[in-house]
Formats: structure tokens, sequence, C-alpha cells
């Protein structure tokens, strides 16, 4: 019971980090797009982002669960390859990227628009290509936005229920993560083991979030 | 030498005009671009430094084509090497004073500017320091500093003091001509202050909506020699009084208030805010030392 526990934490977080480690990848370019580009498709690029704050988690679980599939285009194609992404860690990484978008590019989209045109301009004249200037003058002043994505798509991903269950189900040690456990726990009325997985989930995240904002404090503290 | 013939499209205050901006500027030269805002001053500085594209024409310096409309040559502005400063500074906010410099420089000698200009500038203190920490007058010569690291071919200054109290303002215009003088970097100010483009500029170029419209001394622009005058001075217009017959004028000249009567026809065409010469035609002026 206890290893079990333990594997099933363990998964937790490490689709969390997977997750917020490729959401970071994605979303700092993806938020530059939304920011800088005058394109016209911009605006359907943007509700697309958006969409997973107001769709259910079974409305995307599903869809996904059904392009997994290999009765579909993309499932077979996955097949022929040996890939199987329903009912498998891939897949659950998959899915939790795409509900948790929102929750990375938002906060970095939002603290890249405040940042002044001319402090792009002013590292651009000092012969600064796009990408130095980002890395090096940019990224650095929207910290406080990169943080604030990081945890949110964590916490998020750490508190997902519906796509997992749709596309993952409930293997142990494969897709079964801390939400789920405690909902079949709950179901096999385990109470004493619900509130294991409940209160962990609930203290690991209260100290996350804490040590975030008390971080945020100190470094804005500096600065004023 | 740099030369600069370019048309711009411009969506300006007064309706779309097709701007035609011609004009060179010798090198060591100081320029100021003069004239009201929305005339395209700020827009011209942005095509010179490669931030805005103009639809055709060139800009050339020193042989060295940075745009030809004809031939498809458009150098991004990492390629031109300018020294912008920002009317909003634009220094990196978690860089500190001496990073913020040091960012700029690439070669070992450029880096061995950083030390030189901070000390010329009255850094030294404020070395350590964060920008958000600075005085508006510290940032901008933070921002001057950091414009001059890479030794530009032109510094080009959008409007750096406006932002500024009268007193910050004398003193980095001071600094200014100092710095200019001493580099001998052709530079060129986009300013609407009297005072800072006669103590500052070689030469004055009246911009006016989408052309520039005349180039010459600065004193000969704002004291034309039909006045010749043995006294002038430059004021500024602070208050208009009637007081029938006449019409009692306050003007505000360098920092003493000056106060003058006029007739009403005389007095028609001032208005509060405006600026006007006050100038003594008949009689030698009185000097009186002070202790």
């Amino acid at each position: 019971m206890e290893t079990e526990f333990l594997s099933t934490m363990v998964l937790t977080f490490k689709l969390a980090a997977v997750t917020t480690a490729i959401l970071l990848v994605i979303a700092i370019p993806l938020a530059s797009f939304l920011v800088f580009s005058r394109m016209r498709f911009k605006s359907v690029l943007e509700t697309i982002v958006s969409m997973p704050l107001v769709l259910p988690p079974s409305v995307l679980g599903f869809y996904l669960l059904l392009a997994f599939s290999p009765a579909s285009l993309i499932g077979s194609f996955l097949t022929e390859h040996g890939i199987r992404l329903a009912f498998s860690f891939e897949g659950l990484v998959i899915g939790s990227v795409l509900f948790s978008l929102p929750f990375m590019v938002h906060p970095i989209q939002s603290a890249l628009s405040q940042v002044p045109p001319s402090i792009f301009e002013a590292a651009y004249t000092l012969g600064k290509s796009k990408i130095e200037t980002m890395g090096r003058v940019i990224l650095p002043s929207i910290r406080h936005g990169l943080i604030s994505g990081i945890v949110l798509a964590f916490a998020h991903t750490v508190g997902e229920f519906g796509v997992i269950l749709m596309i993952g189900g409930n293997i142990p040690g494969e897709t079964r993560v801390a939400s789920i456990a405690i909902y079949d726990e709950v179901e096999s009325l385990n109470y004493a083991m619900a509130h294991q997985y409940a209160l962990t989930l609930f203290a690991v995240t209260f100290a996350i979030l804490l040590l975030v904002y008390t971080l945020n404090k100190k470094s804005l503290g500096n600065i004023r | 030498m740099i030369i600069v013939n370019i048309t711009k499209y411009l969506d300006t205050a007064e309706g779309k005009i097709n701007a035609h901006f011609e004009l060179s500027i010798h090198n060591g030269e100081f320029l100021t671009l003069f004239g009201p805002s929305g005339a395209g001053k700020t827009t011209l500085m942005r095509m010179i430094a490669g931030l805005e594209k103009p639809d055709s024409g060139i800009i050339e310096i020193d042989g060295e084509v940075w745009f030809d409309s004809s031939r498809r040559i458009n150098l991004p502005p990492q390629k031109r090497n300018v020294g912008f400063v920002f009317q909003d500074y634009a220094l990196f906010p978690t860089m500190s004073v001496r990073e913020n410099l040091l960012f700029a420089a690439e070669s070992p000698e450029e880096r061995a500017n950083v030390a030189e200009l901070i000390e010329l500038v009255e850094l030294s203190q404020l070395a350590e320091r964060l920008p958000a920490t600075l005085s508006g007058g510290q940032k901008q010569r933070v921002a001057l500093a950091r414009a001059l690291v890479r030794r530009p071919k032109i510094l080009l200054l959008d409007e750096p003091l406006s932002a500024l109290d009268s007193s910050m303002r004398q003193k980095l215009q001071d600094e200014l001509s100092l710095l200019h003088s001493r580099l001998d970097i052709t530079t060129l100010l986009v300013s609407h202050d009297i005072a800072e483009t006669v103590k500052l500029s070689d030469r004055l170029a009246q911009v006016e909506t989408g052309h520039i419209k005349r180039i010459c001394p600065p004193m000969e622009f704002f004291s034309p020699q039909t006045l010749s005058g043995k006294l002038q001075l430059i004021g500024e217009v602070l208050k208009i009084e009637e007081d029938f017959p006449a019409v009692i004028v306050t003007l505000l000249v360098g920092s003493s208030i000056v106060r003058t009567v006029l007739s009403s026809n005389e007095a028609s065409e001032l208005r509060v805010g405006g600026h006007a010469i006050i100038s003594t035609k008949a009689f030698n002026p009185i000097l009186i030392p002070l202790p």
C-alpha cells in the first residue's frame, strides 16, 4: 500500500514537472507571437490557447482519446510506428500540456506586453540580435511572469482530473495520479488512504505557492 | 558625412501626408531637428536608426549605404552602429548601471570605454545601482553613456531632456555639450526647447509637417538679421496683461523675469507660452557689475 502511495505521488509530480518544462519551451515563443505579431489569424490562435479555460476537461479528453485510438488517422499512424498514447504516460503529458497551456501562456503574455517597445529597440540599436535581446534583457525582466506561469501550470497539472481520467484511466504506476487516486479510494470507501493523498497534495501545493510568493516579495522589495 | 533623402507616408495629427526629408549632416556636427510635435522629427530619427523603414530613398553614411530602396538595401538597426537615446531612457531594469553599459560593449576596447564613460558622466558612485533606484537625470546620463559605448557613427537624441526639471536640464545640456566636443560624435537632437537648441547645436533644421523647411545656424533662425538690434534676448511669454491703452508683457529670460510695456497692436501677435525676442535698438544697454 505504502509503495503504491509513493509511486502515485512520484508519478503525479513527474507529470507536472515534465508538462511544465515542455510548456515553458512552447509558451515563450507562443506568447511573444501573440504580443508582437500583427497577423490576422492572431485572435483565432489566442482563442485556441484560451479554450481550455472554459472547455470542460472531458471534452478535450474525449477528442484526445478519439485521436489516440488506432481507429483514427493520427492513432493509426502512431500505432504503425509503435507509439501508444491512449492510457500511457506520454499521452497524459500531451493532454496536460494542452490543458494547462493558457496557465503558462497568459502570465508570460501579460508580462511581455508590459515591456516598453523602447527596451527592445535600445538593445537592437546596441547591436544585439532578437534572440540575444530576449535571453539577456527581456526574460530576466519578466521573471515574475515566468515564475507565475511555472507555478500555475505546475499546480494546475497536479490538480488535473477530467482529462487524465478520459485518456489515462487509472493504471497504477503508469497513469494513476493523485487526484484520480483520491476519487478511487473514496469510491472504495477507503477514507484513510484518500486523506493521505489529499493532505499531501494540500501541503505540497501550499508550500510551493508560499515559497513563490515569499520569493516574489523579496525580489520586488529589492527593486523598490 | 551623412546623406538622408527619404520619403515616407505618415499618418499625422494633421492628416495623412507624404513626408519627404532631405538633409546632410557633416561629420562631428551637432544638428537639431526643431519643430512642432507631429511634424515627423522622431520618425525621421527612427528611420535613420533603422527602427522604421522609409518608403523610398537613400540613407548613406561616410559612403556606407544603410538604406537604398532602388537597390533593396535596408540594414537592420544592429548593423548601423548608431547610439539612440530614448525619451523614456529605455534602461534595462535587471542590470546595474555598469551592466547596462557593459551589455553594449563587444570588443575589449569598448569594454575599456565603459569605465571611462562612467567616470565622464559622473556615475562612479552609482555604478552598481539598478536603474529603478536612480533619479530622472541620473537615468538620462546612463542612457547617454550607454549609447556612446560603441563609439557610434551618429548619436540620435530623441527629446532626451524633456522629462527633466529646468535646473537638471541645464546641467545635462552642459554635459552634453562637453561630451560632444570631447568625443567629436556627429549628433542629431530632437528638441523644441529654444535655449537648448541655441546652446547645443551648430545648425538647426526646421521641420514642418513632413519636410525640412530650412537649415541654418540657430541664432540666425531665432533672431533674423532684419532686426539688427544692439541687444537681443530670447524669452518665454509668461503673462499678457491689458492695461489700457498699453499691454504689460511678462517674460522669462534665462532665470530672470522681465516686464515690458507694449502697445496693444504690438502685443497682438504674442501669446502666453510662446517665445519672443526682446531687443533694444536705439540705446546701448547699461551693464552694472554685480558684487
